[in-house]
């Protein structure tokens, strides 16, 4: 996947959206940006699946040699999908940040909180703002 | 994800960078190699350049190159300087020869830690007013503290210690492969020198004291020398530390070396509410026929069997107990964690906590409350990384 065909979270969340039954689905990982600045991973607690996540509320945590750090679910809905290949092979996510390092799927239930994403050009602005 | 907060943070410390911190003589050269620059106790100091992990086992195979000219330096002068040190210092000083470096602690007079230490004897002419007779080396976080302390102790003794943090520079060259790499590089034969021994000789040309010492639980070496030339001595030597898979090393690595090796750090292990008894460093406390600063509070304390005490432990799985993760036995809570990491040459997550003394026994299954969750730890013997029994 391109991240110029992404909506990111201001908290480094990526977001694919698609269609499922008339349903939105968002496909959800962290961005390439953010997997680099962590470096070192070592630990990827995923989310369950049937759990009711809000937009801006820590729904896992992703740990480096260094630190831990929540992973903030960028929209609202229910996780219906976890990828269960991610935690043993979490060199995935530097190779391949936004295709088989997918972290979780999210059946939208509220569509207003897909307005604060940003599309690829501001997110990378606000991460060369922040480097 | 959080880590936002902590890239604010990090953009942050750049911009309090450039008017409060302070720098390094190798601060250009880490912001010109990518050293992520962080606030560690006021100076501007690269955590790591990329990976951890790779810094790290760069020091474990070849050689790991680290900038730690922050760490405070003290020079002694004056006919008592050795008195005035054996009373400020936990361990024995009067017996010390010249080229002898020691490991002490700096108590309070309720034997709680102000600071571990690394006491040189640099000569035995303590006459001399532009050559020091004794060093002291403190950690960049208790540095005004301890010239503080010693400001108030020092009445009664004819010494005079000059701090010579900022006029001078420290680099550490760790790892199996550091002494053949700085061994053409020194005008002295380094082989011959044993370990926490120093002499002053020249590194790359550039003079300094040299000693065979470290903080990562390899064999290398530290110089200090002159501010000024600090970036040619590391250049010259990263040169031939690159051509053999060395690397440089930034806080992070050393950290990760440190804590499997086992060394206790100042603010975790160590802090004024922890007695060196406590600390399992003994051996660096000599209570027999002498006094000092402290001295009846860890007499006291050595005789306490129910004070806690350090142990290492290695957790299951891959998350991290990290500081003030609880540590519990069932329902019991039996202590805390001061450091954990996870590490990288045993690839599972190690900690050192402080535990009741009833739990402590090696293979003692614990647990640690790692948010909320409990993960099953063991306590094992420490140092975890000896290179003596690994290599």
């Amino acid at each position: 996947m391109k991240p110029e065909n992404l909506l990111f979270a201001s908290s480094h969340e990526w977001v694919a959206l698609s269609e499922e039954n008339g349903q939105k689905v968002a496909t959800v990982g962290i961005s390439a940006f953010a997997v680099e600045a962590l470096t070192d991973l070592v630990f990827i607690e995923l989310p369950q699946v049937g759990r009711q996540v809000e937009a801006g509320q820590s729904f896992c945590e992703v740990e480096s040699v260094k630190a831990v750090s929540d992973i903030y679910a960028p929209v609202t809905g229910e996780v219906v999908a976890v990828n269960t290949e991610l935690p043993d092979h979490l060199e995935i996510l530097s190779s391949d940040a936004y295709g088989k390092g997918w972290i979780a799927k999210i059946k939208v239930t509220d569509d207003s909180s897909l307005a604060k994403l940003l599309d690829y050009s501001a997110y990378k602005k606000q991460c060369e703002d922040e480097a | 994800m959080a880590t936002r907060l902590d890239l604010s943070k990090r953009t942050l410390h750049r911009m309090t960078a450039t008017c409060t911190l302070a720098r390094t003589p190798l601060y250009d050269w880490h912001v010109a190699h990518g050293g992520r620059m962080v606030d560690f106790a006021g100076w501007s100091m690269p955590v790591q350049y990329g990976s951890i992990v790779e810094e790290h086992q760069a020091t474990r195979r070849a050689v790991g190159m680290f900038d730690v000219s922050h760490m405070g330096r003290l020079e002694f002068f004056g006919p008592d300087a050795m008195a005035f040190l054996d009373q400020v210092v936990t361990r024995r000083v009067t017996d010390m020869q010249p080229g002898q470096v020691r490991y002490g602690l700096v108590c309070n007079e309720q034997g709680g830690i102000l600071d571990d230490v690394l006491v040189y004897r640099l000569s035995s002419d303590s006459t001399q007013t532009d050559w020091p007779s004794f060093m002291m080396v403190v950690n960049a976080s208790n540095r005004e503290k301890i010239v503080q302390w010693l400001d108030k102790q020092q009445s009664g003794y004819a010494v005079d210690f000059k701090d010579v943090t900022t006029s001078t520079a420290m680099i550490a060259v760790q790892g199996p492969k550091a002494i053949e790499l700085v061994k053409p590089l020194l005008d002295f034969d380094i082989t011959a020198m044993r370990y926490y021994r120093c002499a002053f000789g020249s590194l790359g040309d550039e003079p300094g004291w040299i000693s065979r010492t470290g903080y990562t639980g390899e064999d290398g070496i530290e110089w200090i020398g002159g501010a000024d030339a600090a970036e040619r001595v590391w250049s010259k030597v990263m040169s031939r530390a690159k051509a053999c898979g060395g690397s440089a090393a930034g806080l992070g690595a050393r950290d990760t070396l440190r804590l499997e090796a086992a060394m206790p750090l100042y603010g975790h292990e160590l802090n004024e509410e922890i007695t060196p008894i406590e600390a399992g460093l003994d051996f660096a406390v000599s209570l027999k026929d002498r006094d000092f600063i402290g001295r009846g509070a860890l007499l006291a304390a050595k005789g306490n069997t129910k004070q806690p005490v350090r142990v290492g432990l290695q957790l299951e799985g891959r998350r991290v107990a990290r500081e003030h993760s609880r540590i519990l036995q069932g329902d019991d809570d039996v202590g805390y964690v001061t450091s954990g990491t996870f590490s990288p040459t045993f690839e599972r997550p190690i900690a050192m906590a402080y535990v009741r003394p009833s739990v402590a026994a090696i293979g003692t299954r614990l647990a640690a409350d790692i948010r909320g969750t409990a993960a099953a730890a063991t306590v094992v013997p420490l140092p975890f990384y000896d290179r003596g029994k690994t290599t």
